[in-house]
């Protein structure tokens, strides 16, 4: 592993010094910001931490997530913890999945250049550009499945050219999708329809008036579904 | 820096457990009998260190053994000690205050507002900012041919060590298949076969596979459906992000009647009056108890603890704090993030620098802990990293092997990639792990429809207490905010029409003043602690 060493970088323009081992969070903490804004569950699932940067030497503008990007020595800054994509207002149980629900909510879809600067810009690696295009062609299932790992964190919507609101519409599409596309589980309605019905009324009642001593003998000794 | 993934020495254990693979891959180490289970407890889980935990000097749970972090922040003064509050100006009036904008909070809107409540929800970071989003692993429910509550039940309440809330632990199981059909119908992508049957799998603990995916962003889809649900209905639930509550108003009928909110921007106090308040602020992992890592999302400091402690709510089972097992032990920037269970549920083995298996993967969460912790620290059979810290591997390319090429990119790609940004590739090397500090078990005593002793305050999902006993089941707290979080918001709207508020008052924190100065308490501790302070010159 590389020696620890400190190195600057220029949070929105200006100079610090800090170890080399730091992720971006880090290092902004390190310099002594006390986080507000630009920072969520620091794992990566939250998109609350996008972050644009230049190297030093390279005019390349990068997009990364603060909690996922280690610091390099020369590296500007600035974080974007927020970005205004328009969202549509809709009630999903009164939608239908179609071509024409997305085009109705969201026009703009049409407008697509195809250029794939989104696709460029997704700190998840994500293919944008395809599921917009998905999008184009109303394939609703394709755009879920492409879109599934976003965070949501609007970088993509920030270099748009055609100023789409990529994470939003993704989203309508995987409710769409996961409301009246994907197959029903037959057996979960099965089951709720059992409990509503009181089939585990008397079962669940003995269980909980049970003495612990006969409890503990009934989980040490209950078989377990093979792998 | 370059990342150059595991270094030459951590590569020679590597090659060990690629040596030892072939003979194990069908032959998990045999699990831990009762009284073994018992015994590894005692004596390597966190929650037994005695210096970690001290005795509460004040409030509902007075002589309690309380984790010392937590302590000092129950034990601390309020963040209105020394500000002028017009309580006769009202900043905000509504029916159903929700504090926290997580899995809980937004269940709790949603179904408050189908019972015609007009909800407010705040937030200390943004909507969604919550341990639901991380959560990756599933959800359990009994919706399978050979599964049952019955079978949900015992598998509950014998993971929580037989000390879980009985009628708590019917409500969660029987709720479960309910809660996800609800989230199907929001559209909610669940794991499915084609024909529509949800793909289920083992977690720790369960008896039956009734772990339900959504790929590894289990908690991320639950979260972002339910949160663009709750933004399909603008005109009833209204959410104010960066406005933490600090303290719980109650009124001179002793009624809980809404909350004081901070704007963390500019600074400003906000006034919100209710009929009915729940708690939803989730876990305190950012506390650090033990001085452990943890898994949590920023805001996790136990926020509500604090607020329902001082209007006289108890706690249930707040000494006991669920780690991890698999937490990331490398590289260092990402130590204890989760490392979720769904890889062992997947058939990964866990194995010590040898490449020996000496633990049944799927132990309990605590048990499985134990048994890492003592292969480390007594057995001194850890894997040693250049930061210092130690860990075990758990062999992930078993997954492959055993399910086919491609299945660690498809069921974990957020692992993949969490991984891969930091030169590890999962799929080929295994993974080192260390127990991290992921739950708080216990928390507010809550009823059945989330109702606490104090009228007007409700509590739902990781903030409340019981439900889990003294140790929580993976795939069981998607599970609890969901179940929780809509028991709530249904109590809250089936009640606020009934509730006649009096005069707002703060009473109850000058007399939790006067009982510090009884106790002779002298601390310079404000609470609630709101976030973390992870500043060079705070640390």
């Amino acid at each position: 592993m590389a020696e620890l060493e400190m190195i600057p970088i220029y949070i929105m323009g200006k100079r610090y010094i800090v170890p080399n081992t730091l992720t971006i969070m880090g290092a902004l903490e390190y310099a002594g910001y006390k986080l507000i804004r630009g920072v969520g569950c620091r794992a990566a699932f939250c998109g609350a931490c996008s972050t644009v940067y230049r190297l030093e030497g390279d005019p390349k503008l990068y997009i990364g997530l603060a909690c996922g990007t280690l610091v390099q020595p020369g590296m500007y800054l600035t974080q974007i913890p927020f970005y205004p994509a328009e969202r549509a207002q809709y009630r999903l149980h009164e939608l239908e999945p179609t071509f024409a629900t997305l085009v109705r909510l969201y026009p703009q879809v049409l407008k697509c250049l195809g250029c794939g600067t989104c696709t460029k810009s997704c700190p998840q690696d994500l293919k944008v550009k395809d599921y917009m295009a998905a999008a184009m062609r109303g394939d609703i299932a394709r755009v879920a499945d492409l879109s599934f790992d976003c965070i949501m964190c609007g970088m993509c919507v920030s270099r748009c050219p055609a100023e789409e609101a990529q994470p939003n519409i993704a989203i309508l599409c995987r409710r769409l999708y996961g409301k009246y596309l994907a197959p029903r589980a037959q057996h979960l309605a099965q089951r709720v329809a059992e409990i509503e019905a009181g089939r585990y009324d008397e079962e669940l009642a003995k269980i909980k008036a049970t003495p612990e001593a006969e409890l503990r003998h009934m989980y040490n000794t209950r078989d377990i579904e093979p792998e | 820096m370059k990342l150059e993934g595991y270094t030459p020495s951590m590569r020679e254990s590597i090659e060990r457990v690629v040596a030892s693979r072939p003979a194990r891959l069908h032959v998990d180490y045999p699990m831990l009998s009762p009284a073994e289970k018992q015994e590894i407890l005692r004596k390597f889980h966190p929650d037994y260190i005695p210096e970690g935990m001290r005795e509460l000097r004040v409030g509902p749970n007075k002589g309690g053994r309380t984790p010392n972090e937590l302590a000092d922040l129950l034990e601390g003064h309020s963040r209105l000690s020394s500000v002028e509050l017009d309580l006769e100006k009202i900043d905000l009036d509504t029916d159903v205050l929700i504090i926290g904008g997580g899995g809980a909070g937004s269940a709790a809107a949603l179904l408050a507002r189908e019972y015609g409540a007009k909800v407010l929800i705040v937030t200390k970071l943004r909507h969604g900012d919550a341990n639901t989003m991380m959560a990756q692993g599933g959800i359990q429910a009994a919706d399978k041919e050979n599964d049952s509550p019955v079978q949900h039940y015992l598998d509950v309440i014998g993971g929580g060590h037989f000390t879980n809330d009985p009628d708590l632990v019917e409500a969660l199981v029987r709720d479960a298949p309910e809660v996800i059909l609800w989230l199907e119908s929001l559209g909610c992508m669940f794991d499915k076969h084609p024909d529509g049957t949800l793909v289920t799998i083992h977690g720790g603990g369960t008896s039956r596979k009734r772990m339900h995916s959504a790929r590894d962003y289990s908690g991320a889809e639950i979260m972002r459906t339910l949160r663009d649900e709750v933004r399909s209905y603008p005109e009833d639930i209204t959410v104010i992000e960066f406005a933490p509550a600090i303290e719980l108003l109650m009124d001179d009928k002793g009624q809980v009647a809404g909350a004081v909110l901070l704007n963390l921007e500019t600074e400003e106090h906000y006034v919100v009056r209710a009929k009915q308040t729940i708690i939803a602020t989730g876990g305190s992992g950012r506390l650090h108890y033990m001085g452990y890592a943890c898994t949590n999302h920023y805001g996790a400091t136990g926020d509500g603890l604090v607020m329902a402690y001082r209007v006289g709510a108890r706690l249930a089972f707040i000494d006991t704090m669920q780690y991890h097992p698999t937490g990331a032990a490398f590289p260092e920037q990402i130590i204890g993030l989760l490392v979720t269970e769904k890889v062992r549920g997947l058939g990964a083995q866990v194995l010590n620098v040898h490449g020996e298996q000496f633990v049944f993967p799927r132990e309990t969460r605590d048990v499985e802990s134990s048994a890492i912790i003592r292969e480390v620290k007594e057995r001194g059979n850890g894997v040693k990293t250049p930061s210092g810290f130690e860990g075990v591997w758990l062999d992930s390319p078993m997954i492959d092997i055993l399910h086919g090429p491609g299945t660690v990119e498809k069921e974990l790609p957020a692992m993949v990639r969490q991984f891969r940004r930091f030169g590890v590739d999962i799929v080929r090397d295994p993974i080192l792990v260390y127990p991290t500090l992921h739950y708080q078990n216990g928390g507010i005593a809550i009823r059945p429809d989330c109702t606490t002793d104090i009228p007007g305050l409700l509590v739902a999902g990781e903030a409340s207490g019981g439900v889990h006993g003294r140790n929580r089941l993976m795939g069981n707290s998607l599970l609890d905010v969901c179940v929780f979080g809509r028991r709530a918001g249904r109590t809250a709207g089936q009640r606020f029409r009934e509730v006649q508020l009096g005069k707002l008052t703060l009473a109850h924190v000058e007399a939790w003043e006067r009982e510090l100065a009884q106790a002779g308490i002298e601390t310079e501790v404000q609470s609630p602690l709101l976030l973390p302070d992870y500043t060079r010159h705070g640390r």
